[in-house]
């Protein structure tokens, strides 16, 4: 594994960058460049030079890596110590790093079960757009002391600084894994995934496709075949290929050139409100919708049901002007151009990627 | 003894008081010297200031009303819940508004569907759980002062329990918000759904010590009740061996509910209190919960136990039923009332450290008690390595608060040193500002004081707590101390 410090290096670039008032676009693997609004800078900061794990003691349940460390090599070493990271990320490109996992902040199947990306940080170290190099959080479990600056970097996209290095609270792999299938309308499927939460069980997965309701149990032998009695269904042969598929936009739904919406909502929200092609995750809390939709209608729509729509994947000519992400409230948006210029206050730091004037 | 901590010129400005007389109830205004008395302090009692004036509004208008007075004239605000803090994060100011949420007492609405509880910020924390139990639902994060403390004060400090290891600190339990920012204005944080649009200002405002806003709605997860809850209890010979019993159960990949330990002091303590049965003369013991789906419990009951007694315990006991691990539990959930009982004062600290650095932490904390003179007990949420030495002393003699503080100070400098954090659970406050001076160096407080900024530019909002000031760190001399080295070794330090 390659174990590189460039932090020296990436302050250079940005102050360097600062010097230029030249605003940087920053790059781990480039896996997840698609999401978000397209960042309004010449230069590139390339951060998959400054990678490798600095610590992981398997019996503190946490790690600490580079931010441009490659996540599948996180991956493999977890996983040679029977643990995983909770929130079991999308990489979306063979480059996924880190740094990057982080600053999109996309959860995969198992986040309303664990955790999701935020949950899992324990503390980051922060390049900020003056090129200061700063420690927030740590990597114990439990800390509160400052304000928690290290959660506010997950889903951030690089606005307010460059992830140099994150810990992140990992979780034991489970001994033994079971998927289950049935035919299920979206209705009666969203009823099911709703009783489950409210009972005790070990599911760490939830979705509803093509007239499939599919769940995944996670546990002991004992466990899994006493939870198979009350979650009815066929056992899937090849599950776990099933939920990586589902992770990575590998299955057929998502296959094609037609704008893909990403809808969280309250898990009940009644099927007949977000209509069209849907796919659902997260015991009824994320809705992937296919196709034309427009923007405003499907932005209420998601906000009536307690949450907001995102325009995941598109075409740039099929993105609304407002960016891919719902607009914020007069004074939510007034409080991120504080907290940006608070981090960044020449704008260098990836412009435009979260909001167009941010 | 001085113990305010404020560094600003004091500006009363007393007609505020009336100007608050015309926006709120008459109930609503207390600032006579006895009614002022019972907000001078929080759960740290070293530390006492009455405000200039308490104001208890009733509603979300009454409370943007206040704030945009106060805004107005200038006047700093400190918001408080139940007062059950333990780092004077709710001290108030002797030319402040004291704002207290103790009126926002209603839970708003249970939803079952969702699995969520919409609650006022002066809501009690076990009230949620008590309300939500006909459902088979909780609200998980349990802080041993939940019959009292508010889940507007939980929000503020992030408290944490003896479940989190399992279920996560208040900041992993909480949906949405709704608060009043210092000029008036309303706004919202998080969501119904699982996540939020732009910058994830929910996790920023949960633990901010009411230093960027005021809560005035929260919106709770809620969990099912776990079918089954096992506790064991077992005695080791050293607090070594009960710290290589927790990794074990760890590396094992099991996460308990709750996995508490406690050393021999602590175990005396609460014996002679509360007759949980507890062996007297371990070195250490481990409670360990275990909770979820029966047949998991079942297998995993087992395993602890093996792996309990291969670690070297001497003493392994299972749960028979849910009234003796309840019993286990008593002593642990009485063990600051009962150090109480055997000390006039005790002082309560907070560090979290890895969890391999206990043995080492414990044995120099025990060998700096020596140092001061001073007796310590130690409770531990060993499962997430979050240590509460308890600091036994007589406010009465002369000098002992002062060496009980600075042993404090010691012990947290010293969980800083192997890679820990000042607090885990409890908050800076007023109390652990110098420490931050050690865990943060100045560029990363200043960081901290601009995104204090960003909410509050004049610095109205609990002013002085959390974040000590460049000057305050200048003075307090502290060298900081970075995961665990000291920046330039070479050089020498007296």
């Amino acid at each position: 594994m390659a174990d590189i410090d460039a932090e020296r290096a990436l302050i250079e670039q940005v102050l360097a960058a600062r010097e230029a008032r030249a605003p940087v676009a920053i790059r781990g693997g480039g896996s997840k460049g698609f999401y978000g609004n397209p960042v309004q800078a010449e230069r590139v900061l390339d951060c998959s030079v400054h990678r490798g794990v600095i610590a992981y003691e398997p019996t503190e349940l946490a790690i600490t890596m580079r931010g441009g460390t490659p996540l599948t090599e996180v991956e493999a070493l977890l996983a040679a110590h029977g643990q995983q990271l909770p929130f079991e990320p999308p990489h979306f490109g063979p480059g996924a790093t880190a740094g990057g996992m982080i600053a999109a902040g996309l959860s995969g199947p198992r986040r309303p079960y664990a955790a999701s990306v935020r949950d899992a940080v324990l503390g980051v170290r922060l390049l900020n757009g003056q090129g200061q190099a700063l420690d927030f959080g740590g990597r114990v479990m439990k800390n509160v002391a400052g304000y928690d600056l290290s959660r506010l970097m997950a889903g951030s996209l690089g606005v307010l600084g460059v992830l140099l290095a994150v810990s992140l609270k990992v979780a034991p792999v489970p001994p033994g894994r079971m998927t289950l299938v049935r035919e299920q309308s979206l209705p009666d499927a969203l009823a099911l995934m709703r009783r489950w939460a409210r009972k005790s069980l070990p599911i760490t997965a939830t979705a509803w496709l093509d007239g499939r309701l599919y769940c995944r149990l996670s546990g002991s032998e004992e466990g899994l075949a006493e939870t198979h009695r009350i979650v009815e269904g066929l056992p899937l042969p090849d599950g776990d290929a099933f939920w990586d598929d589902l992770r990575e936009q590998r299955l057929a739904f998502f296959s094609g050139d037609a704008p893909l919406w990403r809808l969280s909502v309250r898990p009940a929200t009644p099927a007949d409100s977000i209509g069209g092609e849907t796919l659902v995750e997260w015991g009824g809390a994320l809705r992937w919708l296919r196709g034309e939709h427009d923007a405003d209608a499907l932005r209420r729509a998601a906000r009536d049901a307690g949450g907001h729509a995102t325009l995941f994947r598109a075409a740039a000519a099929s993105r609304p002007a407002d960016g891919v992400f719902a607009p914020l409230s007069a004074p939510l948006m007034q409080l991120h151009h504080n907290l940006k210029r608070a981090f960044d206050p020449d704008g260098l730091l990836n412009p435009g990627r979260l909001y167009p004037r941010l | 003894m001085p113990r305010i901590p404020d560094e600003r010129p004091l500006n009363p400005k007393p007609e505020i008081i009336d100007q608050l007389r015309r926006l709120l109830p008459a109930a609503g205004v207390l600032s006579a010297p006895a009614e002022l008395a019972p907000y001078e302090c929080d759960g740290l009692t070293a530390f006492q200031q009455r405000p200039m004036v308490v104001v208890l509004p009733e509603t979300v208008e009454q409370v943007q009303a206040v704030l945009r007075l106060c805004h107005r004239e200038q006047v700093p605000v400190v918001a408080r819940g139940a007062g059950t803090g333990l780092s004077g994060g709710a001290l108030p100011l002797a030319d402040g508004v004291l704002l207290s949420l103790a009126k926002f007492n209603r839970i708003l609405d249970i939803d079952a569907d969702n699995c969520t509880a919409r609650v006022q910020p002066g809501v009690r924390n076990l009230a949620i759980s008590e309300a939500a139990a006909p459902l088979g639902l909780y609200y998980a994060p349990d802080p041993s002062s939940q019959i009292a403390c508010t889940i507007g004060g939980n929000v503020a400090e992030n408290s944490g329990g003896v479940h989190c290891l399992k279920y996560g600190l208040t900041v992993h339990n909480v949906l949405k918000l709704k608060l009043v920012g210092v000029d008036g204005e309303p706004f919202e944080v998080g969501a119904d759904a699982l996540d939020s649009p732009g910058l994830d200002l929910l996790a920023l405002m949960t633990g901010s010590e009411g230093m960027l806003a005021v809560i005035v709605e929260i919106t709770v997860k809620l969990l099912p009740r776990p079918e089954r809850a096992q506790g064991l209890l077992a005695a080791f010979d050293s607090v070594e061996q009960a710290g290589a019993a927790v990794a074990g159960i760890i590396a094992a990949g099991i996460t308990p509910a709750g996995l508490e330990m406690m050393d021999n002091p602590a175990i005396r303590a609460a014996e002679d209190f509360v007759h949980a049965g507890y062996p007297v003369d371990a070195a250490a013991i481990l409670i360990c919960e275990l909770d979820g789906f029966n047949a998991e419990v079942s297998f995993e009951v087992m395993r602890v136990r093996d792996l309990l007694l291969k670690a070297g315990a001497v003493d392994v006991r299972t749960a028979r039923d849910d009234a003796e691990r309840l019993t286990f539990w008593k002593g642990r959930k009485a063990a600051f009332p009962a150090v109480g009982r055997i000390s006039p004062d005790y002082y309560c600290m907070d560090g979290t450290i890895p969890r391999r650095e206990l043995a080492t932490v414990l044995g120099r904390a025990s060998e700096l008690a020596e140092q001061y003179g001073l007796r310590v007990a130690n409770v531990f949420h060993a499962g997430d390595g979050n240590l509460h030495p308890l600091i036994l002393y007589d406010a009465n003699v002369p000098g002992e608060l002062d060496r009980a503080e600075e042993l404090g100070g010691a012990i947290l400098e010293l969980c800083v040193q192997v890679g820990g954090t000042v607090t885990g659970e409890h908050g800076v406050g007023v109390e652990k500002l110098n420490q931050m001076c050690v865990q943060f160096d100045p560029e990363e407080l200043a960081q901290m004081h601009a995104v204090k900024a960003a909410f509050d530019p004049h610095g109205l909002l609990n002013p002085g707590k959390a974040v000590p000031t460049l000057h305050r760190c200048a003075e307090f001399g502290a060298m900081h101390v970075h995961h665990g080295e000291l920046k330039f070794p070479e050089l020498p330090r007296f």
